[in-house]
């Protein structure tokens, strides 16, 4: 299936979760957010969320700024 | 008495406000906080570049300090609203600048949308300090829409060109009651020190320093002249005046006619 990360399109398998994409990108979650369909996704529920087709995932994290 | 500043329930000492943009790294920039003893950062949220290997900008600002995600990037109120709603899920607290821009030449705000965000994320519980153009009925509107501090620029972001709007600020400071904080283009420390001696409640500086031969030098130096700024506006400046008044007295002339 096909999901869209960061505006980007990419394709992963099937039953694949939010915690599963944060370490297939080795992303360290303490610095990271999610949105999922722009909706927050709190950490903990993570694990309960499986992606569907054309879902679009934000995550992002803390940069420099002014 | 003592001089406080407090913002959104806190007290701040240190009226210089550091953005964390530009720096060569965040070592530097950590240096750079950690010297001007500044104690309210910015930062900007991005999505995650997963091709670069980054630290964690968190990290490297000194505990204690407020962080203040800025909202850049947003286009309209709605963009700010989304950004600064994900910025207070990372957990880095509920301050907010707003910053609302549409127009990419000269990075001004969007007044309009801004007080919008301002309105909706007030109600949310956040502190709100908007990044604005210096306008005084603007600056009211923000106060009625609960804004802790309006930001009024001095020139435009990261030109280095002085607090070009100084009478329109100095109008903003002495009508309004809540903190106004003068943001963007201060280009020297002199600018910042001006800005206090008007009566601004701080200011936010992040280029000057950043890019700076020194940043922990400049740093200290943007601190020092806030400090004396401030010193010098609440020791009252005198008024400035056309003709000489001389400062040594005018009798007791060594000289015959005296």
């Amino acid at each position: 299936m096909v999901i869209k990360i960061n505006g980007k399109t990419e394709s992963v398998e099937k039953a694949y979760t939010i915690t599963d994409l944060v370490s297939k990108k080795g992303l360290s979650p303490e610095k990271i957010v999610i949105e999922h369909n722009l909706r927050i996704v709190p950490k903990e529920e993570w694990d309960g969320i499986a992606l569907k087709d054309n879902d679009a995932i934000e995550i992002v994290s803390f940069v420099g700024g002014g | 008495m003592e001089d406080i500043l407090k913002i959104g329930g806190k007290i701040i000492k240190n009226r210089l406000f550091i953005g964390t943009g530009k720096f060569a790294s965040y070592a530097i920039m950590k240096r750079a906080i950690e010297v001007s003893q500044a104690e309210v950062v910015t930062v900007a949220l991005r999505r995650v570049d997963s091709s670069a290997k980054s630290e964690n900008i968190l990290e490297f600002i000194p505990r204690g300090c407020t962080i203040v995600p800025n909202t850049s990037g947003a286009r309209n109120a709605d963009e700010a609203v989304r950004i600064a709603r994900l910025a207070k899920a990372s957990g880095a607290g509920n301050w907010v600048k707003i910053e609302v821009v549409q127009d990419n030449k000269y990075l001004l705000p969007d007044n309009m949308e801004t007080l919008k965000a301002t309105e909706i994320l007030a109600k949310e519980g956040f502190i709100v300090l908007p990044y604005m153009s210096p306008d005084l009925s603007m600056a009211r509107r923000l106060v009625d829409a609960g804004a802790a501090a309006v930001m009024p620029l001095g020139s435009p972001i990261g030109s280095n060109r002085g607090v070009r709007t100084k009478e329109l600020v100095e109008i903003i400071v002495r009508e309004i009651k809540i903190p106004v904080i003068v943001d963007a283009g201060l280009g020297a420390p002199s600018s910042a020190c001006e800005c206090m001696e008007l009566g601004c409640a701080a200011v936010l500086v992040n280029t000057a320093i950043a890019i700076a031969e020194d940043p922990v030098g400049m740093a200290k130096a943007f601190s020092d002249a806030v400090r004396a700024g401030r010193l010098g506006y609440l020791s009252g400046i005198p008024e400035a005046g056309k003709d000489a008044k001389a400062s040594s007295p005018l009798t007791g002339f060594l000289r015959e006619d005296a």
